[in-house]
C-alpha cells in the first residue's frame, strides 16, 4: 500500500491527527493564528465517524474548564488557542496540573503583551514552561518545528499526559501553525471504550459502581500537612519526568566551536543560518530542544565544555536563554538574539548576530 | 418480642443511603444540609447512583463531595456548568448535575451558566440562593437584597453603587434551551417536599434530553445574616420571598 502524504498547514495537521488517534473531545474558542484547528475539526465532523465531540465554547475560560471536566472522566480531551487566549486559560491550567489530569493544550503563539499582534512569536516560553497559572507546577512542553511534528506531537502529547497524569502543551508559533508542508498522518486508532478508560484511569469520574469508593477530582486540601503532601507528590512526578522525558535534536554539532540553541521555527531558521555560517568557515551547530520542559540541561552543559560560546535564537526578548545560562552555569558566554512583535528573523540576521555576539 | 425501640415496622424515615458518615461543616440552620439530603434521596430513588456525576462549586458547598457517595468533580469558581457540559457531552448516558451558590453561579460564573443553559445542555443545576457569600465571611452577592448589610456593604446594598438583586433564574427562564426554571425553599416540611419533587423533575428532564433545568432554592445563611436559625427562616420568608417568589417560572 502506498504511503499517504498530505500537504497541509500545521494547524490542520493537528486536527486530523486528533481525529485519527481517537481523541474523545476538543473544546475551543476561535483566535488567530490557530482557528484552522477548530474549523478543520468542524468540517471533518468526527462525531459522525469516531464519535469525537467538538465544541466551540463561549470563551477560553469555558473551553479549558470543559477540558477539565472531560479529563476528569479519563477522556482524551484537548483545547487550542493562541497567547492571549492561553492567558485567559491559566486558572484552569493550574487546576488541571493540581488535579493530576491528563490533557493536551496547544498554544500557537502570537506576539504580545496584550492583544499584541496576530503575527508569529515565541514569547510565551515563560508562561508555558515556568507555570503561567498559580501554584508550584510544571508543564510538559513540546516544541514542534515542522508540520510533521505538529501531527506527531498530538499523539506524543497525549501519551506523556496519560503516562504521568498531567497536562501537556504543544507550544508552536504562528509560523508552524500556518505554514504548509508535507505530512504523514498517524494511523487511525479507535477511541477507548468506557471499560478501557475505567481500567486505564481508575480515578476517572464515570459514575460510581457498587464495588468502589466515590472518585473525586479536587485540588482543594485545607489541611496544610495534606496539601504539602500533594505538592511533594507533584514534585516527585516532575522529577521523574525530568529524568525520563527530555527530547532534543542536534543538527551538525560535530566539531563545533559555537552552538546555537533554538526551538520551533527559530530552529528552522537557525538551521539555514548555520549553513551560511559554515560556508564562511564558522563551525557552528544547532541544538533544538524538543521538550522545553523538561529542558535538555545536561546536553547543553556538555556542550559548554566543548564550545567557545552559545547563542540562543528566539522570537522573543530573551526567555529560553535564561534556562541555557542556568544549564551552562557561567562556563561559556551565552547570548541571545531575537526579533519581537511578530517579526521573523532571517538566516542572515542570525549569522550577523552570531558574529557580533560571539566574536567569531 | 423485639427489644429494640426501632422496630422496622415503625421506621418512617432514615438517612439517605448515599449520605455517608462524614460530619457536615455547615452552620446550624443552613439550608445546604437539607438540599444535600434531597439530592441524595432523588439520586437513590431514581436509581441513578451508578451513573451520576456531581459538579461541586466554590463556596460553602465546595465540600459537597465529602457527603454524598457518588463520583464528583470540584470545579474552579463559577466554572461548574462548563465542566458539566463536557462531562455530559462526552458521556451522554450519565446523569450530570451542578450544585452552585449565588456567587458561583450568578457572579463569577454568569457566562458559563448562561451559555450552558443557552445551549440547552442536558444537565440539572441546583442553585442555592442565600443572598450572601457564606464561605468567605458574609460579603455581598449578586442576589443580596437592596439595603441588606453585608461585610462589603456595611451600610446596606446601595443600588447606585452595587446594582440590583440579580434574578438569574428569571433570566435563564427566557432562554429556549431551558426547560425548567423553578424557585423553592426548604424552610417547612411542605416546602421540602415541593423542592424534592422539582429536583427529581430536573433530573428526569436531563435523562429525557429536554434541555437545561435550574432549581433555585432560596436559602438561609444564619451565620452570614447574623441571625438564629429560626430567626433566619422568618427573615427569609419576610424579606427574600417577596424579591424571589416561590414557584415555577418555566416548566415545559
Amino acid at each position: 500500500m502506498s504511503e499517504e502524504i498530505y500537504l497541509m498547514k500545521g494547524n490542520e495537521a493537528i486536527a486530523h491527527a486528533a481525529i485519527r488517534i481517537g481523541v474523545d473531545g476538543y473544546f475551543g474558542y476561535p483566535i488567530t493564528p490557530q482557528s484552522e484547528i477548530i474549523e478543520t475539526l468542524m468540517a471533518e465532523a468526527p462525531w459522525t465517524t469516531t464519535g469525537m465531540v467538538v465544541m466551540q465554547a463561549e470563551s477560553e475560560t469555558a473551553s479549558i474548564n470543559m477540558v477539565y471536566g472531560g479529563a476528569g472522566c479519563g477522556k482524551m480531551v484537548m483545547t487550542s488557542s493562541s497567547s492571549t487566549g492561553m492567558s485567559l486559560m491559566q486558572e484552569g491550567v493550574s487546576f488541571l496540573a493540581g488535579g493530576n489530569l491528563p490533557c493536551l493544550l496547544i498554544n500557537v503563539m502570537r506576539g504580545g503583551p496584550g492583544l499584541g499582534t496576530i503575527q508569529p512569536s515565541q514569547s510565551d516560553y515563560f508562561q508555558t514552561v515556568k507555570g503561567g497559572g498559580h501554584g508550584d507546577y510544571k508543564m510538559i512542553t513540546l516544541a514542534p518545528a515542522s508540520v510533521q511534528e505538529m501531527a506527531d506531537f498530538v499523539d506524543l502529547g497525549f501519551e506523556l499526559a496519560f503516562k504521568y497524569s498531567t497536562p501537556a502543551t504543544i507550544l508552536a508559533d504562528g509560523v508552524i501553525g500556518q505554514m504548509m508542508e508535507k505530512v504523514k498522518l498517524p494511523e487511525f486508532r479507535r477511541r477507548r471504550t468506557e471499560k478501557e478508560i475505567r481500567e486505564q484511569c481508575p480515578w476517572a469520574t464515570l459514575g460510581k459502581p457498587a464495588d468502589r469508593k466515590p472518585n473525586v477530582i479536587t485540588t482543594l486540601q485545607l489541611d496544610s500537612a495534606v496539601m504539602e503532601k500533594c505538592n511533594l507528590d507533584l514534585q516527585a512526578k516532575y522529577k521523574e519526568i525530568e529524568a525520563n522525558e527530555i527530547r532534543y535534536q542536534e543538527i551538525d554539532c560535530e566539531d563545533i566551536d559555537y552552538l546555537i540553541v533554538a526551538f520551533g521555527s527559530a530552529a528552522r531558521i537557525s538551521q539555514k543560518a548555520i549553513e551560511l555560517a559554515r560556508a564562511e568557515g564558522i563551525k557552528v551547530g544547532v541544538l533544538r530542544p524538543i521538550t522545553l520542559w523538561p529542558f535538555p540541561t545536561k546536553i547543553i552543559k556538555e556542550y559548554a565544555s566543548k564550545v567557545k560560546g552559545i547563542l540562543t535564537v528566539e522570537m522573543n526578548a530573551g526567555q529560553m536563554v535564561e534556562d541555557v545560562r542556568l544549564s551552562v552555569n557561567g562556563q561559556v558566554p551565552v547570548e541571545h538574539f531575537g526579533r519581537l512583535g511578530g517579526i521573523i528573523p532571517t538566516p542572515n540576521e542570525v549569522v550577523v548576530a552570531l558574529k557580533e555576539k560571539m566574536g567569531c | 418480642m423485639s427489644t429494640s425501640i426501632i422496630d422496622p415496622k415503625n421506621l418512617v424515615y432514615a438517612k439517605p443511603v448515599l449520605m455517608n458518615e462524614t460530619q457536615m461543616h455547615y452552620c446550624p440552620g443552613c439550608s445546604h444540609g437539607v438540599v444535600h439530603k434531597l439530592v441524595a434521596e432523588v439520586i437513590d430513588e431514581m436509581g441513578l447512583k451508578e451513573i451520576t456525576i456531581g459538579i461541586a462549586p466554590v463556596g460553602c458547598a465546595v465540600f459537597a463531595y465529602d457527603y454524598l457517595d457518588i463520583d464528583w468533580q470540584e470545579a474552579a469558581h463559577g466554572r461548574a456548568p462548563a465542566l458539566a457540559t463536557a462531562v455530559k457531552r462526552l458521556n451522554p448516558d450519565k446523569m450530570v448535575f451542578t450544585y452552585q451558590g449565588d456567587g458561583d453561579l450568578a457572579a463569577i460564573g454568569t457566562a458559563e451558566t448562561i451559555h450552558a443553559a443557552n445551549r440547552g445542555e442536558n444537565i440539572a443545576i441546583i442553585f442555592i440562593n442565600n443572598g450572601i457569600y457564606g464561605m468567605t465571611g458574609g460579603q455581598m452577592a449578586p442576589t443580596t437584597l437592596m439595603n441588606m448589610k453585608t461585610s462589603t456593604t456595611p451600610n446596606g446594598r446601595d443600588t447606585h453603587e452595587n446594582g440590583y438583586p440579580l434574578k438569574i433564574t428569571d433570566l435563564l427562564a427566557q432562554l429556549p434551551g431551558v426547560c425548567l426554571a423553578t424557585r423553592h425553599s426548604v424552610h417547612t416540611a411542605g416546602a421540602v417536599k415541593k423542592a424534592k419533587r422539582m429536583i427529581a423533575k430536573a433530573f428526569q428532564n436531563s435523562l429525557d434530553g429536554k434541555g437545561t433545568s435550574i432549581v433555585e432554592i432560596v436559602s438561609t445563611c444564619s451565620a452570614g445574616w447574623k441571625m438564629s436559625p429560626a430567626g433566619a427562616n422568618d427573615w427569609m420568608v419576610e424579606n427574600m420571598f417577596p424579591v424571589y417568589p416561590m414557584g415555577d417560572i418555566k416548566n415545559i
